[in-house]
């Protein structure tokens, strides 16, 4: 049996990102936010999930993407960390996919910045690439905030 | 081998709370060596846990024990007397003990420790300078027979029936045979006989005098207490949200429905606050044993008093408390108490006394330190501050010598002469201050010079679920904790104009005469306000206390006061200073709570660490001191002027006069889940009202023991801060006397005397 994992999909720019499914703890649709004056611009809010409070990581902003157009509104996918649940923004949810270890690399010497410190590697799917983030360092700040 | 696991734990648990009675009462002891119930305690406690220890093989632990207990049987039986040696010896074996069973909850071994020093003392001491001769009659006691009022284990586990009673006969005649284990060891080894079960019978023994205190109490796990407070919290939301809910509803049964549930939730959230509740007299309770330590090694004498040792506090601020309060105990005895020649020289008892006071007012528990010791020299203390430069001599010049005092609290500030193993090492006072402050508390000092020192510190009972009063900004709700607000401001129509001034850029608002700085929430927190700046309708001032500095922080609305549940931040988050954490409202959004240390610091109100020590000397409260009071002026009838002292107010209602009801021929009101009885004043001082028919009635809310009562007045007039002398004593009932405020005779209200002749029950007991 060859060696697999499985890995939540969503979609960031039309990109195609995955975190391994055991981080994850559920995808909600989008909730309404409270902003955090003064924080940092990753940071896009504070979402009630069923009475716990839930910092919501915008990843388009946390890996230096353009904005998202103001009429879309992101989904939520909330990860596990060492301190509780926190959300990712993401433009759109894919399936979540069963992929092949041999197919993995990690990311070319060229990937620089700020995504380099998040993304692990790609899976070389059949007609695309599946870039998997590390979840936790997902949900960090990124270093120079 | 959980089973034996658990065992195991469970006779950690125990021998741990028995070890800090063993404290107290080797310490009281101490002072009436003829107390045979305590020794008799103390005798069973060790002998339990040698008892114990023996079957889970813990050999290093039951040889100290056994010399303690050797020696302790000598004291009981009369053969020695307890000295301070003694004690210290004991003491000793007390935290060597410990320290095994520190080791032994952590690796289940009982590690490397040796013991055999303290072990060779403690054997000296049982043959006290030669005069060896009582104690060699009674060498080898073997207390578990000697301890006639108990029944031989043997019996008790037959009666549980957990043993044959042929295996105890075995075991008897092996020990007749010489064998030097215990009855219950040899059952164990032999398999006769279950470890949990002797566990449980030498327990037995042990308690069976105090069995029906325990059957009313069980041990509860903190973990599943705090997970119940997070439940309450979360279901406090729910029936918030529902409440909201409710309002936009018709239907009867649901309205009525959701009272219910409002007011059960109410009491849940009280009971299980209850059970996180602890009496300070748990932290207290070593405290004997420190001062006690500590007087010995400086050579001092030093008596510890206390009072209210029953006043409770939330879990987590007890464990908050415990660290700064016991470095404050430290401090007096260690610089505060003279040693007993200078003592008797300047005419005091040899003995130090330190009392310790604890007590609740306002929702808030006060805890007291006073010693009746050297007192702070301000003189030493403004010398000392200049050397390290955190006053300029100018600064020195102009303090008086009560702010001189507080210069303690400042960070880097520590007096004593020497660095001793006690204090001294720089980390002092401030660090007290910053861990006081932070659970929301604050610490103040007052001392007379050669006559001794008291530290005040006040703090919130409980953590975990506040009042808080929402206010908006830029769109957004914020709570601010109601321990921080002082009073609300709103400036309408006429008022607005000029009514904020600027100096130098610096805007500030005239409160009462003084000049109040403001900050203004949205520009703190960098978001556009809502409020059209054009429009100038009306300015909301939040006047709050932020150390002992007062500012106004401007909002664009405020909302009200709710209860809310205190959440954490991510990490995410954890930098900003202005926000001390978030919850969630009644329509399930979330509102961040405003840290008002945070947003002062940020809007430059106490700018830095140093100095915000020294703001807080050029500008004191007055609040604090006690030679001024803050006082709430009223009318009563056409003329009269009278007044009470803020702190017996609660809260001030307007209550329209349709809410009033009538219950046992007395007028009443339904109050926040109460029945609220009311007392008219014009009435009760016989001056009737002012002639005025009203739709609003006037209520001060006075509150004690949960209880309410509300005194009608006719008109709210101010609050004034005033010195506090009374220039003409009452004759009257229910006036103290009179004084002059704000250049009018003003009548001070005599507010448990008004309440004790109309509600003779209100006080319950205590009259």
């Amino acid at each position: 049996m060859k060696p697999t994992r499985q890995y939540c999909t969503f979609y960031l720019d039309r990109l195609m990102f995955g975190v391994e499914v055991q981080k994850v703890q559920e995808v909600i649709r989008y909730q309404e936010m409270t902003r955090v004056p003064l924080a940092s611009r990753v940071v896009k809010g504070l979402i009630n999930l069923r009475g716990q409070i839930v910092t919501a990581i915008d990843l388009r902003r946390r890996l230096e993407f353009a904005d998202r157009p103001a009429d879309q509104m992101p989904m939520n996918v909330v990860v596990r960390t060492d301190e509780g649940p926190t959300s990712l923004l993401v433009d759109d949810i894919g399936d979540v996919l069963e992929v092949d270890e041999n197919s993995f690399e990690p990311p070319p010497e060229t990937l620089r910045g700020v995504a380099r410190d998040v993304i692990r590697g790609a899976y070389k799917l059949k007609d695309r690439l599946l870039l998997t983030l590390d979840s936790d360092r997902a949900a960090n700040l990124p270093p120079a905030d | 081998m959980s089973d034996q696991d658990d065992i195991v734990r469970e006779f950690l648990t125990e021998s741990y709370d028995n070890l800090d009675q063993l404290d107290r009462d080797l310490v009281s002891l101490e002072k009436d060596t003829r107390n045979k119930d305590c020794l008799a305690r103390i005798f069973r406690t060790i002998h339990t846990i040698k008892g114990t220890c023996g079957f889970f093989g813990f050999g290093k632990l039951e040889a100290l024990t056994h010399v303690g207990e050797n020696l302790l049987s000598k004291l009981r039986d009369g053969v020695l007397f307890l000295t301070p040696t003694l004690t210290t010896a004991l003491l000793a074996m007390v935290d060597a003990v410990r320290q095994l069973l520190d080791d032994i909850e952590k690796t289940g071994q009982e590690g490397a420790r040796d013991n055999t020093s303290l072990q060779a003392k403690l054997t000296d001491l049982l043959n006290p300078d030669g005069d060896d001769a009582p104690a060699a009659i009674v060498a080898e006691p073997e207390p578990i027979h000697e301890y006639r009022e108990r029944k031989p284990i043997g019996e008790t586990l037959i009666e549980a029936g957990a043993v044959k009673a042929e295996d105890v006969q075995a075991a008897l005649s092996l020990q007749a045979a010489g064998d030097p284990r215990h009855v219950g060891e040899i059952l164990v080894e032999q398999h006769a006989l279950n470890p949990q079960d002797l566990v449980q019978s030498l327990k037995a023994q042990q308690d069976a005098p105090t069995s029906q205190l325990s059957e009313s109490n069980i041990r509860v796990d903190v973990g599943l207490l705090d997970k119940l407070m997070n439940l309450v919290g979360e279901l406090v939301l729910a029936r918030n949200q529902i409440l909201q809910y409710t309002a936009t509803q018709k239907d009867t049964n649901f309205l009525s429905t959701s009272q219910r549930l409002n007011l059960i939730t109410t009491e849940l959230q009280e009971g299980v606050m209850k059970t996180r509740m602890q009496p300070i007299g748990n932290i207290w309770s070593r405290f004997p044993r420190v001062v006690r330590d500590l007087a010995t090694m400086c050579g001092k004498q030093v008596r510890i008093e206390m009072e209210g040792k029953e006043t409770e506090l939330d879990k987590t601020i007890i464990e908050a408390i415990k660290d700064p309060l016991t470095h404050v105990v430290r401090n007096s005895v260690d610089h505060g108490i003279e040693g007993a020649d200078l003592r008797v020289s300047r005419g005091k008892p040899a003995e130090g006394c330190l009392r310790l006071r604890a007590f609740h007012e306002g929702g808030q528990v006060n805890i007291e330190i006073t010693d009746d010791g050297g007192g702070i020299d301000p003189a030493r203390i403004k010398k000392k501050a200049l050397e390290r430069g955190l006053i300029t001599r100018d600064q020195a010049e102009r303090m008086s010598d009560r702010e001189c005092v507080q210069l303690i609290f400042l960070p880097g500030f520590s007096t004593a002469e020497k660095i001793s193993n006690i204090s001294g090492r720089g980390v002092g006072m401030d660090v007290v201050k910053t861990n006081i402050e932070k659970i929301g508390g604050a610490i103040d000092v007052q001392s007379q010079y050669g006559k001794g020192t008291t530290l005040k510190i006040k703090i919130p009972l409980t953590l975990a679920i506040i009042p808080a009063l929402i206010v908006t900004s830029g769109g957004d709700r914020y709570a601010i904790p109601q321990v921080n607000l002082l009073e609300l401001v709103r400036l309408a129509g006429d008022q607005v104009k000029g009514a904020i001034e600027r100096i130098h850029g610096a805007p500030v608002y005239r409160l009462r005469g003084r000049l109040l700085p403001l900050v203004y929430l949205n520009k703190a927190l960098n978001v556009e306000s809502c409020v059209k700046a054009t429009e100038e309708g009306t300015i909301n001032i939040v006047v709050l206390q932020a150390d002992d500095r007062q500012f106004g922080l401007v909002v664009d609305g405020i909302n009200d006061t709710e209860e809310i549940v205190v959440k954490p931040l991510g990490k995410q988050l954890k930098g900003i200073p202005l926000f001390a954490g978030a919850t969630i409202m009644g329509d399930g959004k979330v509102a961040l709570i405003l840290d008002v240390m945070g947003v002062a610091q940020m809007g430059g109100i106490i700018s830095e660490i140093r100095d915000r020590g020294l703001g807080d000397l050029a500008s004191r409260s007055q609040e604090i001191r006690s030679d001024r009071q803050s006082l709430l002026i009223f009318g009563i009838g056409r003329s009269l002027r009278m007044a009470i002292p803020l702190s017996l107010v609660a809260r001030l209602e307007e209550l329209p006069a349709t809410s009033i009801e009538m219950a046992d021929q007395r007028e009443v009101v339904q109050y926040r889940g109460q029945i609220m009885p009311l007392i008219r004043l014009g009435g009760v001082l016989g001056v009737g009202d002012d002639g005025t028919p009203k739709e609003l009635l006037q209520v001060v809310v006075y509150s004690e023991g949960g209880r309410s009562v509300g005194l009608v007045v006719d008109r709210i007039l101010d609050i004034v801060e005033t010195p506090s002398e009374m220039q003409r004593q009452g004759g009257r009932n229910g006036i103290l006397g009179s004084t002059v405020i704000q250049q009018r005779v003003t009548d001070l209200l005599d507010v448990p005397g008004i309440i004790r002749t109309q509600e003779p029950e209100f006080f319950g007991s205590k009259i």
